[in-house]
């Protein structure tokens, strides 16, 4: 496996999208740093980024120009080595905007398919719909003479499942990036028993040039990061309905937010994770996995009545984030919804009610924020859900409950063999989630 | 010298300083600092001319002919002599010897000198290029990312390679720790808010190449400034026009002015040979001993600049300014107490400001108008002593004061 020669012709399909653009830039860096070596002068590098719309399309180069205009910034130190020979580069400013140059003259953006005719490499975040990916990795594939390999960034459809029905001899590899990709660490990587082990050596190498952080997956709809996220929203919304039955569905929604995020120190609650992914893309994926789990019912019918109503979450393409189960303004949650009356319940309206009838935080609790970078954030988890342990009152008893549902589900994938191992399940969350701590543990 | 007048530092560590919030410009500096000083010697009116010193807005600020704002202050300037001078970060002291030589050729009886930068107006890794142009220019290829901490950095790295590396940093830390002190004392300084716990261990953080220099860690580097600062350089004649009583100024006692070829790397990376010349010239000329100065305000734009500062002007041996400093001979309370409002590192440094700023600093200190930062100066060390240099240890200018009598 040459390295430099296979990224020297790469597609991503659906650069312009949410996961695409972030591995558009990711693999553009990559790929310039390369042709700048000595060694690679004079080399053609191609990146096409390749997506259905042209509007779209505009709107990623201009992402991709600010995006790659910082990392510059980043790293102007090395730059000024790699640009030494060039007399005509003085200047930090002269060097970045060299680069920026550079980068930028690598990617082609186009909607045309054909495209990736030519290229070693294709990178695939189109939509998660298992036929359409088929039927797009089957024409590229007949159509390339050079027996491309496919890089799908699939979050739940089986890869062997790709493998077998677009014909692709083992030459396709889930390389499945976190949101957002550029920032994101994790990266789960899942092979079938016919992947070709060359092409598991090139995104190796690729994700160590990319500085990522690795974790085997086994073939199983959903891999780990899904497989535990789809049944921790799923025993949220269980939760709710619980609570709504002698409170309004606001106020439990409200309650069950706040305990996953603050009484269980995780980044966001469980519900604005849900509108974060998207309440459309987690039914999907939920509808993905679940024919492969004849033991349980990976389904809510809560998620297809928000979708009847045309509540979706996501986010638009500045990044900013769309209504959905919480409805926000400048980042900042504001209301929730209320699917017994259809529409929104300002937050103001219900909170000091539902904050009493959950009881004060256990005194040693610090908000996500304050513990995540602490080195000795084991310590203070030992302390805190010490606290929570015997800590009475209403929120603590459903945080309990939710911290050990959590940990049951991690177990599980360790005992499905979709994880290889417990630890794999907590760096997953750790860093393709950004909790703080594993759901594996013996805090509780 | 009369009247001195500081507005803000401006820069990170100022709550109120946000880059992407509009904030005060130029013409608001000028604006502000040059009527402190009218304000205090009865108006415009009472002014000979003026002297600007303005290192590189032609850069920060698309603006140059900064002798322009001299009537934009006040419209009693108007038509006045105004002069622009620059010498890199040495830019304030030329401007005050500037004024300082208009007095004694007794071309001018009130000189109104300002230092004047605005330089939040790009991102560091580029304002890296502008104040580059401190250094000769076809060095800047092979220069670091950020040119200056880079040079310093060299400084740093052989001063710690000949002597001891560990007492070096120590020595470097507690330099740190010194000039946050002082800055938590002025309300002004752009390290005022500074609440850090644990100075030292900020100090003691090991450099990390890859994101910075060799050598030095960011506490080790003063930070990006916005500001000015004027004062009135002024003949006994001008002090009664001003009417001003004299336990209100200070007296120019000596200076010393020496430069250094841009062109030529520093002979030995360890010492401020340039620094000591023009400080030798500047107690020649005052005729007095540096054991009869009792502050000083030295150019610590890195911490090493500070400790090798207290070589140069003879305070400690070469090589032992580390002890010196370890020692705390520099602190508010020590033998000398040095950049008694957090210098450059703790106050700031808006680069053409810089040597107006301590001048102002030494004549608040010495003539007791220097608020929380006031130290006490004793009868037997009754001067202060300014140093500002340009470059890397290139343009020097070293000041003499005592409070008038």
């Amino acid at each position: 496996m040459n390295y430099t020669e296979k990224l020297q012709n790469v597609t991503v399909l659906g650069a312009a999208g949410k996961m695409g653009s972030g591995i558009l830039l990711l693999t553009a860096l990559e790929m310039a740093d390369l042709s700048l070596k000595p060694e690679n002068k004079g080399k053609l590098f191609i990146l096409n980024a390749m997506d259905t719309s042209s509007e779209a399309l505009k709107g990623l180069m201009k992402y991709l120009k600010t995006q790659v205009l910082k990392a510059a910034e980043k790293k102007v130190i090395a730059l000024r080595q790699v640009y030494h020979d060039r007399a005509d580069l003085i200047d930090n400013s002269e060097i970045i905007d060299q680069y920026v140059e550079d980068v930028l003259f690598i990617v082609r953006p186009t909607t045309n398919i054909e495209a990736a005719y030519e290229s070693n490499v294709i990178f695939e975040a189109i939509k998660e719909d298992p036929a359409l990916k088929v039927k797009i990795f089957n024409q590229i594939n007949q159509n390339n003479k050079k027996s491309p390999w496919f890089c799908t960034n699939t979050s739940s459809i089986p890869i062997s499942l790709l493998d077998t029905d677009a014909n692709l001899d083992g030459r396709v590899l889930g390389v499945h990036f976190y949101n957002p990709p550029a920032v994101q660490k994790l990266v789960e990587i899942i092979q079938t028993k016919a992947t070709d082990p060359e092409l598991v050596e090139f995104v190796n190498m690729l994700s160590k040039n990319l500085r990522k952080v690795l974790v085997p997956s086994n073939d199983f709809a959903g891999f780990i990061g899904n497989g535990h996220f789809m049944r921790d929203a799923l025993h949220g919304i269980n939760e709710v309905e619980k609570l709504a039955a002698n409170h309004s569905f606001a106020e439990s929604l409200y309650m069950i937010n706040r305990i996953t995020q603050d009484f269980l120190i995780r980044p966001m609650g469980i519900f604005q994770l849900i509108d974060y992914v998207g309440i459309d893309v987690c039914q999907y994926i939920m509808s993905v996995m679940n024919p492969y789990l004849p033991d349980e019912n990976l389904h809510s019918h809560l998620l297809d009545q928000m979708l009847a109503l045309n509540v979706r979450g996501g986010q638009n393409s500045d990044g900013s984030q769309k209504d959905g189960f919480l409805k926000y303004e400048k980042g900042r949650v504001v209301a929730i919804y209320d699917i017994n009356k259809k529409s929104y319940v300002p937050i103001a309206d219900i909170q000091a009610a539902c904050d009493e009838k959950l009881g004060v935080l256990p005194a040693s609790c610090q908000p996500w924020k304050a513990v995540v970078g602490n080195k000795n954030k084991e310590e203070v988890f030992k302390t805190y859900f010490n606290e929570l342990k015997t800590h009475e009152s209403f929120g603590a008893e459903i945080a309990r409950n939710y911290a050990r549902r959590s940990k049951e589900i991690g177990i599980k994938l360790v005992l499905d063999n979709v994880a290889y191992n417990e630890n794999d399940v907590n760096t997953v969350l750790l860093t393709g989630f950004f909790h703080a701590y594993g759901p594996i543990n013996d805090y509780l | 010298m009369i009247a001195g007048y500081n507005t803000i530092s401006m820069g990170t560590g100022r709550k109120e300083f946000s880059p992407k919030k509009p904030r005060p410009d130029l013409e608001d500096y000028f604006k502000e600092a040059g009527q402190g000083v009218l304000k205090q010697i009865g108006g415009a009116q009472n002014v000979d001319e003026a002297v600007i010193g303005n290192f590189i807005g032609a850069r920060f600020n698309r603006q140059a002919n900064m002798a322009g704002f001299v009537p934009y202050i006040d419209e009693g300037l108007r038509y006045k002599p105004a002069t622009r001078v620059e010498g890199a970060c040495g830019t304030g002291a030329l401007a005050l010897v500037s004024g300082i030589k208009s007095v004694l050729a007794e071309t001018a009886d009130v000189v109104l000198v300002l230092g004047i930068e605005v330089q939040n107006t790009v991102k560091a890794i580029y304002g890296a290029d502008i104040l580059a142009a401190a250094g000769w220019a076809k060095e800047r290829k092979d220069g670091h990312a950020y040119f200056f901490p880079g040079k310093f950095s060299d400084r740093s790295k052989a001063y710690a390679a000949q002597f001891d590396k560990e007492k070096t940093r120590s020595a470097m830390a507690k330099w740190f720790e010194n000039a946050i002190d002082n800055a938590r004392t002025c309300p002004t300084a752009q390290e005022y808010h500074n609440t850090t716990k644990d100075l030292i261990a900020c100090g003691m953080n090991a450099p990390n190449p890859k994101g910075f220099v060799d050598s030095l860690n960011i506490f080790d580097c003063s930070k990006v400034s916005d500001g000015a600062s004027a004062i009135a350089v002024v003949s006994e004649e001008g002090l009664k026009r001003c009417s001003i009583a004299k336990e209100n100024a200070i007296e120019i006692i000596g200076f010393g002015q020496a430069e250094e070829d841009i062109t030529k790397p520093p002979a030995d990376p360890t010492v401020l040979s340039t620094t000591k010349e023009a400080v030798r010239k500047a107690l020649a000329s005052a005729g007095i001993t540096k054991d009869q100065i009792g502050t000083v305000e030295c150019h610590d734009c890195f911490t090493i600049a500070g400790i090798m500062a207290t070589e140069a002007i003879g305070f400690a041996e070469h090589g032992k300014g580390t002890d010196f400093v370890l020692a705390g001979n520099t602190t508010r309370n020590g033998k000398v107490p040095f950049n008694t409002t957090g210098g450059l590192i703790g106050w700031g440094h808006p680069t053409g400001a810089t040597g107006v700023h301590q001048a102002v600093t030494i004549w608040e200190q010495l003539t007791n108008q220097a608020g929380d930062s006031q130290i006490t100066i004793h009868p037997d060390r009754p001067y202060g002593l300014s140093i500002n240099m340009g470059g890397d240890d290139k343009t020097l200018v070293s000041i003499v004061y005592k409070k008038a009598e």
